[in-house]
């Protein structure tokens, strides 16, 4: 136990703390959103677009978030133009721009001189190496999505259940979609550096299908949500710490084995 | 008398194909509209309309002055089975949305909350308030919605196919409901059940890529001849049914 304060008074980890509470609210937020809308796919595609952004800004030498962030934006956007403009199947278009921007940041890191140090924690996330600066941007994506969230609360659960019924009341649905697919980009971004690219979906998907075990209610989801990503970043990071292995991957298995584990109870308790 | 709504040689599809063509129709208060015609000749397109979520393409739509500006004061029951019953929403929830249809007047939080549950015990579903809408039977469903459609005091009140996957019983009691709210608002109902339709509304449109009105509710061979209406008529063994007249 009392290797576990020590911990806590080395600086890296402080932030690792840190990363992993704001990990744990922004994507138990937002993955319940999208898990309830069906739109896991999309945010997929949006996440793996973001690559090819983080391939240009090491080309050209400038923030790699930086880069994913118009990425992935110009990727959401390309996606829902793809689908309602130029009237190709959403599957279909999603898988394009998932592929194009992982194949857009291989060609960038493959065309950048020397080695690139730094790909493999974007692509399998080390929460361990997040900076003070990431952490500022990651607050402040909290604050929005919390104060989007709680002061729209009614309005965001409505659009999602019954789009069409929304319209009719006169609801601005577009505009609302807009902004949550950006939010959804920026999420995925800013948590790139916990669980990084190939495993970000883990966050949004696998709390949710716990919380989903206890409650049907949306807003409890969300609360719920939040806690196991939590418990399981959390827990991951010790894990990941004692065992030396990567984090990603450890907060990945501990929310698998987190959910495993209830359901089961769950199935024999009724 | 000028009408609720008045819909004067509408046309109105889906990308530049037109589903309905140079249709005309006024809607009165205390109208009871039955909508019957073949799928797609039009019935939701035109609803679509009506609500404000498909642009005509020609033509227009006009509301009465005293119909709120933009949310019209029209209570709508969708077709249940465009419903994703896994999504994580309340009965109390669902219910509560429909106050979004509310007129411009200030409505509190609270009041709202007082007025779903009072909605919900005269439905006599006020037991299931907290349950997901996962958890509910078709003939719940359908009173979640249409307790939804009538929170928000509409004058006109748009019903898309209420009787698909409600046994006998509950449709009875839903059109026994919809008489009653006749008397106060409006109705408009999209059914393809001839048989039941024409037991309850006054009028009837007959719509198949354009809309032929008729001012009674019983339909005549020629009528369904004539426009292709694709209809059978069953007799419900529990439910009050008319036999049509044979027409001269």
């Amino acid at each position: 136990m009392s290797s576990i304060t020590e911990l806590f008074a080395y600086d890296f980890f402080q932030k690792a703390f840190l990363a992993a509470v704001f990990a744990s609210i922004s994507c138990g937020i937002i993955g319940s959103y999208i898990v309830s809308r069906r739109i896991v796919f999309i945010s997929g595609g949006i996440t793996h677009a973001s690559f090819g952004g983080i391939g240009l800004a090491f080309f050209l030498g400038f923030n790699p978030l930086v880069g994913a962030v118009l990425f992935a934006v110009f990727a959401a956007l390309g996606i829902q133009f793809f689908t309602k403009v130029a009237e190709i199947r959403e599957d279909s278009s999603i898988a394009i721009w998932w592929s194009l921007g992982m194949a857009l940041g291989i060609i960038f890191v493959f065309i950048t001189p020397g080695y690139t140090p730094n790909l493999m924690s974007y692509l399998f996330g080390n929460i361990l190496t997040v900076t003070t600066a990431e952490l500022w941007w990651m607050f402040l994506l909290n604050v929005v999505i919390i104060s989007f969230f709680v002061l729209l609360f009614n309005k965001i659960l409505y659009i999602a259940f019954d789009e069409e019924f929304a319209r009719a009341a006169g609801l601005p649905v577009s505009l609302f979609n807009y902004l949550i697919i950006i939010l959804i980009a920026l999420t995925v971004v800013l948590n790139i550096r916990v669980v990084g690219i190939i495993l970000i979906l883990s966050l949004l998907t696998i709390p949710q299908a716990t919380a989903n075990i206890f409650t049907n209610d949306f807003k409890k989801l969300l609360l719920l949500s939040s806690l196991f990503a939590f418990v399981g970043a959390i827990a991951g990071l010790f894990i990941s710490y004692f065992l030396d292995i990567p984090s990603g991957a450890a907060i990945i298995f501990t929310l698998v084995i987190m959910f495993g584990i209830i359901r089961l109870i769950k199935h024999f308790l009724g | 008398m000028e009408p609720l709504i008045n819909i004067q040689n509408l046309t109105v599809g889906y990308d530049k194909t037109p589903v309905l063509e140079k249709v005309n129709l006024e809607i009165f208060e205390n109208d009871f509209l039955g909508v019957i015609g073949p799928n797609g000749g039009g019935k939701t397109t035109l609803l679509k309309a009506i609500l404000g979520l498909l642009k005509p393409m020609s033509g227009e739509i006009s509301f009465r002055k005293d119909m709120d500006r933009r949310k019209k004061s029209i209570g709508y029951l969708p077709q249940v089975r465009h419903i994703d019953r896994k999504f994580p929403i309340t009965v109390f929830d669902v219910v509560r949305s429909g106050a979004l249809m509310q007129n411009r007047t200030k409505i509190t939080g609270t009041e709202i909350k007082q007025k779903v549950e009072e909605f919900l015990e005269e439905t006599g579903i006020s037991s299931i308030g907290n349950k997901a809408i996962g958890e509910l039977s078709g003939g719940q469903m359908q009173r979640v919605f249409l307790c939804r459609a009538l929170i928000s005091d509409p004058k006109v009140l748009i019903l898309d196919e209420p009787d698909t996957f409600v046994d006998n019983r509950f449709e009875g009691e839903l059109y026994k409901r919809l008489s009653h709210l006749n008397k106060s608002m409006a109705i408009i109902l999209v059914s393809h059940d001839l048989g039941t339709i024409s037991s309850y509304v006054k009028t009837i449109a007959c719509v198949n890529g354009d809309l032929h009105y008729h001012c009674s509710n019983t339909i005549t061979q020629e009528q369904l001849n004539g426009y292709n209406c694709p209809i059978q008529i069953i007799t419900h063994g529990e439910i009050p049914h008319t036999v049509l007249k044979q027409h001269h």
